[in-house]
């Protein structure tokens, strides 16, 4: 069996596009990373990649989820004029990014374009004096109309263009950073557990469709019905004008859930793991929601016990989004611990405090 | 050698071309900071031409022969500058993270998500954007600032102080099309650089690649001082803004009248810009020779902009000078686009009109 630096595993999953719902690319790959590392790979009815692991302990075995998102935000063309494309997005895109950007069409040929902001006096008076809006942006291919009526179609995926850069020792920036930052934690977690003997079942999980509706996390609970599911994704980083209150500095360690998503007692869990191991972490307060997977997960069937686990992230949802290689390790290594460690009783401690005893 | 008459009396757009348009676009040479392109050009033209030097400023001036022996003396300028910015504040050192300013007239709207390069190392960097999730609707409707954005290393560049910038877009071929940074004004480059393999039985040929055109046609200015040519004639990149209307309102126009040039059509022959009206003799005559050779041209659109041409025109007693532009698409921008058959007929159309330029022109009538 193959190992893969952390490097080499976040090049080869930054590579696919995997918008969301157009997630075959980035779900082979998955899926040729994961085969030699659990006891099965199987792709469920969504589009979700789900590895299986047996646990050592005895049967029926409590299951543990980890979750990583698969897909990835993007565009899709919404019109053609005159050889021109029109955009609408995938997921959430800030359109001030849009301009000048490079991106590949994905239609009955990958061509690459860039995305125009046409002068003002071609514009519509509502749409000149500030940004330009989405539905007023053009991509152009460089090819003649007729051949890109030939390869073009409206409905065809656009991602941004693939760019995999390391800015100095620790930090990486790329396109789908998220959630791509997250599957490489949750893929060295599956390769260090071939070494280790978890009692527990592992089902990983690379869930489809977080950008838009949560819709592969939820089916795979549902089809999985773990007993604890721990969702990793990427939360805000500090950088430009951010607000301090709501970003965690880069390369400074992971960050852990608290919240009505968040079952309490998993997070005293997670909190003291981290301690005891030294990896750096801070409280993320998510007093509503999480924006991630868990926020439907925790509701699927009977409901499941969950945490949150993030990894910061820089000038997300653009072209250049950053993480730190330190910060996924952490990662890594944190649920690594968790799943090799859980004891097979964990679930009795999973108590509230009102709970009467038994 | 490359002075084959018989090799070379068709001046076309070959795969070597391309190689070259790619190495010139790829180079890094940002108004004030042109070496780059400068060192190229020399590699290049060396074995074509009897002197080069380069000047107080940085220009490239070139002398095709020794002697002016023949009647006219005619100046090509293409400037080697590129847009850009520079790196005026270290914020954050830890992190790697500057402030910077514009060289140039870059649209502001097209800094935000994209890759850039710095300095001599070339270090590379991003200009990032909040997260979506962290703006409010009311902060995306207006345009990002410059003010807000910074250029981040990711703590790990050496990039510094005063270095000079751009973006990384690398060049492409697609198609009939070529896509790059600084497409302006680099093919205006490569047309004068295959200019110079050429002989012309009239005419003393003087070539300058000029700097910091895009703040303010300086170089040319003193290029053409110096270089005390009869007749100039001004190779760049100018915009096509041929792209659909949007605007439906009868009150408007139903069409896009306002395309400056559109790509396919050829050579852009300019009558007037803000800078310059372009010598009705030379217009004359450029346009005699594309419909002679069947050569695609157009007339960019008169209007704002300029070229060279505004500085040099105005040299000493006057120069009489016209400007010939290859459309571009999106230029200024971190992604340029030209056609290589408007690159082709700009190239083929300045060869014959120089081929072809009577001794006399300047006599005759306006």
């Amino acid at each position: 069996m193959n190992t893969y630096s952390l490097s080499i595993l976040l090049r080869r999953l930054t590579a696919p596009p995997g918008l969301s719902g157009y997630e075959d690319s980035i779900a082979q790959e998955v899926e040729a990373l994961w085969k030699p590392l659990v006891d099965q790979v199987s792709r469920n009815r969504l589009g979700s990649v789900i590895g299986f692991r047996s646990g050592r302990g005895a049967a029926p075995r409590p299951r543990l989820m980890l979750v990583a998102h698969q897909d990835s935000i993007g565009l899709m063309v919404s019109g053609i004029q005159e050889g021109f494309l029109r955009l609408t997005e995938i997921g959430g895109v800030d359109h001030r990014i849009l301009p000048g950007q490079l991106v590949q069409i994905h239609g009955k040929r990958t061509l690459s374009a860039v995305v125009v902001q046409p002068p003002p006096f071609l514009l519509p008076p509502e749409a000149q004096g500030g940004s330009v809006p989405l539905p007023y942006l053009w991509a152009d291919t460089g090819l003649e109309e007729s051949e890109v009526r030939r390869w073009v179609r409206v409905g065809d995926p656009v991602s941004f263009a693939r760019n995999y850069l390391e800015l100095g020792s620790d930090l990486v920036c790329s396109p789908s950073l998220d959630n791509r930052a997250s599957l490489c934690a949750l893929t060295l977690c599956l390769q260090e557990l071939c070494s280790r003997q978890p009692v527990w079942d592992v089902w990983a999980v690379s869930s489809t469709q977080e950008e838009e509706t949560l819709g592969g996390a939820v089916t795979s609970g549902f089809q999985i019905r773990p007993d604890i599911a721990v969702v990793i994704d990427v939360t805000h980083a500090s950088g430009p004008s951010t607000p301090s209150h709501k970003t965690y500095p880069l390369g400074r360690g992971v960050t852990l859930g608290w919240g009505p998503t968040v079952h309490p007692k998993l997070y005293e869990t997670f909190k003291d793991l981290a301690e005891k191991l030294e990896i750096p972490y801070k409280m993320e307060p998510m007093p509503r929601y999480s924006g991630t997977d868990a926020d439907r997960l925790q509701t699927v069937a009977e409901g499941i016990p969950t945490m949150v686990i993030s990894i910061p992230l820089r000038y997300m949802h653009t072209p250049v989004e950053i993480v730190s290689k330190k910060d996924i390790q952490r990662a890594a290594r944190l649920i690594t611990e968790f799943a090799a460690t859980i004891e097979i009783g964990f679930m009795d401690k999973l108590r509230w405090e009102e709970t009467p005893k038994t | 050698m490359g002075r084959n008459a018989e090799n070379l009396n068709q001046p076309t757009i070959s795969a070597e071309h391309l190689r070259l348009l790619e190495k010139l676009c790829n180079a890094v040479a940002v108004s004030g900071n042109e070496g780059e392109v400068r060192h190229l050009v020399m590699e290049q033209i060396k074995p074509y031409v009897h002197t080069m030097q380069i000047d107080a400023l940085g220009n490239l001036l070139v002398y095709q022969r020794e002697e002016r022996s023949k009647p006219l003396t005619v100046m090509i300028a293409a400037h080697m500058d590129e847009v850009g910015f520079m790196l005026t504040s270290e914020e954050d050192k830890e992190e790697g993270i500057f402030r910077f300013e514009l060289v140039g007239g870059i649209d502001p709207h097209h800094l935000a998500g994209k890759t850039v390069q710095a300095g001599k190392g070339r270090h590379k960097g991003v200009i990032g954007c909040k997260a979506i999730h962290l703006t409010t609707p009311e902060e995306r409707r207006s345009s990002l600032s410059i003010e807000g954005l910074r250029v981040d290393f990711g703590g790990g560049g050496r990039a510094k102080v005063g270095d000079w910038g751009t973006f990384t877009t690398p060049f492409q071929k697609i198609g009939g099309s070529v896509r790059a940074k600084a497409l302006d004004n680099r093919l205006g480059v490569a047309i004068a650089m295959e200019l110079l393999k050429y002989e012309y039985p009239e005419l003393n040929l003087v070539v300058a690649f000029t700097v910091q055109e895009e703040v303010g046609l300086r170089g040319a200015k003193v290029a053409a001082y110096a270089l005390n040519p009869d007749i100039a004639v001004v190779l760049d990149c100018t915009p096509a803004y041929d792209l659909p209307l949007q605007v439906e309102d009868s009150f408007y126009p139903l069409e896009n009248e306002r395309y400056n040039t559109r790509l396919g059509r050829g050579a852009a022959i300019y009558l007037s810009d803000r800078a310059t009206i372009s010598d009705p003799r030379l217009v004359a005559h450029f346009v005699r020779t594309a419909e002679e050779h069947q050569i695609p041209y157009q007339f960019r659109q008169a209007g704002g902009g300029s070229t060279d041409a505004g500085t040099i025109h105005l040299q000493r007693a006057g120069i009489p000078t016209l400007s010939i532009s290859v459309p571009g698409r999106y230029l200024h921008t971190s992604a340029s686009l030209a056609r290589i058959s408007d690159w082709e007929s700009t190239l083929r159309l300045v060869y014959f009109a120089l081929q072809t330029l009577p001794v006399d022109i300047l006599q005759s009538d306006r």
